[in-house]
């Protein structure tokens, strides 16, 4: 049991270590996230009314395609290096090392758009009650788009394509979390209250604990063996 | 009953010749229902009282997506026995079903499209129903798109499960959210066949075509699944002995 | 019978573009279908034909 929580430590420590060594990576996911965003009032114009309106839909859309973009780094380097197959073959339960990659992924790529987001929706004249429910809902969200995404990523390891393909494989299964996402806020905003929605997306949350490490872990066995 | 070999059929070996005798059967009766079907669609089934003409497309529009989803069920089946009992041709019969369920969503798609401009005004309506048959068909392009890029087709058989049964399980979920949305914003929330009485020669029309539609979709699979099977066991002595091979 | 003779049957009370759209491009896609199950098996046997040539002692 102890081994099992210190191995659990350890992969997550690892993979910070690795990501601060190469902090490009990291920064080049919240970077898009900003540009992208950026770039919706440039294409549909800067009427103040109109971007408060579709302020949520939009800082989710790119959330989304921002996490996705991350997804290809969170096992291609350890499949590349040998690491991956290490992790295959320990003691401990795969699913939790999963977990502990999927954290990770996590704390590298979903956390900054959530300290990020608020500023952009700054931007779009969101309000302060407004904002709190966005960094609520991308709070529960970003993970689950971790734990759905890591699927995604290890089912197309070493696939050419992979970038592509995994938003293929993964985008549709996004999309509840982005109705609730952005529903939420939007549901603040026009004083119908959030809670419905962030409770979905807490449920969701919980499924996607239960499911997505265990599932990741199947696909990795596949693409492994 | 305990006599029986329920797995006799389970490989490849045993399955081809019969879903070679199986196909003519399933071609002959989407022939017929299809024929049936399209006679009542509009020699019997009469004009309707809001719609006029227009409203004969659901005759093919209901039994496309009917058949859209629940191949994606007998999809995501024959992946999970596939995968849970290491069945290749379990696993094929997956990889051969997904094309025609494709299809099938496809079809859904574009009449609903040609019935919602005269109906409603556009040709797009982001209803409930539309938009989850669009999430189907990605999730039908993820499945294919997935397969074909992975070159070994064991892992491609395995990968492809892995996704078809986290996409069926979703489906509920995608589906519940998309009402969710669609009701929240009061767009269309417009119901495809229930909002008026149906004729009951209408309600023939529908189930006849969507009969043609099944038979139609097996007789397709089972022909593709040939295939499948002629292009993966090029190395069994019972394909090199196959008499249509013989030159 | 509905119709008052085949004019008014294709012109399907005006909506024959939709009408006719739907079930013509339905009814392409299903045939475009079984040409390429066809194309598809005729090229697997082909392929082992080869295959079999090839290989022989």
């Amino acid at each position: 049991m102890n081994s099992t929580l210190t191995a659990f430590r350890d992969v997550i420590a690892r993979d910070l270590l690795l990501a601060m060594r190469r902090k490009a990576d990291v920064l080049t996911t919240l970077f898009f996230f900003v540009i992208a965003v950026s770039l919706f009032p440039l294409g549909i114009g800067p009427e103040t009314s109109l971007l408060r309106k579709i302020a949520p839909g939009i800082v989710w859309v790119a959330a989304m395609l921002a996490a996705m973009l991350s997804l290809g780094r969170m096992f291609a380097d350890d499949y590349r290096d040998g690491t991956l197959e290490q992790l295959l073959l320990a003691p401990q339960p795969l699913g939790l090392l999963v977990g502990a990659k999927i954290v990770a992924h996590w704390l590298l790529s979903g956390l900054p758009l959530v300290l990020i987001a608020p500023l952009l929706g700054l931007q779009f004249g969101l309000d302060r009650d407004a904002l709190l429910v966005l960094i609520a809902s991308l709070l529960l969200g970003t993970p689950v788009l971790s734990l759905i995404g890591a699927i995604g990523a290890a089912l197309t390891l070493g696939v050419r394509g992979g970038g592509v393909l995994v938003s293929l494989l993964v985008l549709p299964l996004f999309i509840p979390v982005l109705i609730f996402g952005a529903g939420a806020v939007e549901a603040s905003v026009t004083g119908l209250g959030p809670a419905a929605h962030l409770s979905l997306l807490g449920a969701m949350l919980l499924v996607a604990l239960f499911f997505a490490p265990w599932a990741t872990a199947l696909a990795l066995r596949i693409a492994v063996e | 009953m305990g006599n029986i070999n329920w797995f006799k059929y389970s490989s490849p070996q045993t399955f081809y010749p019969l879903a070679g005798k199986m196909v003519p059967w399933f071609v002959a009766a989407a022939v017929v229902l299809a024929a049936v079907g399209l006679y009542i669609s509009f020699f019997v089934a009469p004009t309707d009282a809001t719609q006029g003409e227009v409203y004969r497309v659901i005759f093919i529009h209901v039994g496309a997506a009917w058949m859209s989803m629940f191949i994606y069920v007998v999809m995501a089946f024959w992946s999970a026995i596939g995968l849970s009992f290491n069945a290749r041709l379990s696993s094929m019969m997956a990889s051969a079903l997904a094309p025609t369920g494709a299809l099938m969503t496809f079809i859904a798609l574009w009449t609903g499209a040609l019935w919602g401009k005269p109906t409603w005004g556009t040709w797009w309506v982001w209803d409930a129903r539309l938009t989850s048959e669009l999430i189907l068909l990605f999730l039908y392009i993820g499945f294919l798109s997935l397969q074909a890029a992975i070159d070994d087709p064991r892992r491609a058989d395995k990968a492809g499960a892995v996704i078809a049964l986290v996409g069926v399980v979703n489906v509920p979920i995608i589906y519940f959210s998309v009402q969710w949305w669609s009701t929240l914003h009061q767009g269309a929330s417009v119901s495809m066949a229930a909002n008026q009485h149906m004729a009951v020669t209408m309600l023939w029309g529908m189930l006849v075509m969507a009969l043609a539609f099944w038979m139609y979709c097996i007789a397709a699979a089972l022909m593709r699944v040939g295939s499948i099977i002629l292009e993966r066991e090029y190395n069994a002595d019972w394909v090199r002995t196959l008499p249509e091979l013989q030159a | 019978m509905n119709w008052d003779g085949w004019s008014a049957f294709w012109d399907m009370g005006g909506r024959a573009f939709y009408v006719w759209g739907a079930y013509g491009v339905a009814a392409v896609c299903i045939v475009l279908e079984i040409m390429a199950l066809k194309l598809r098996r005729r090229q697997a046997r082909r392929d082992l034909k080869r295959r079999i040539i090839a290989e022989k002692p």
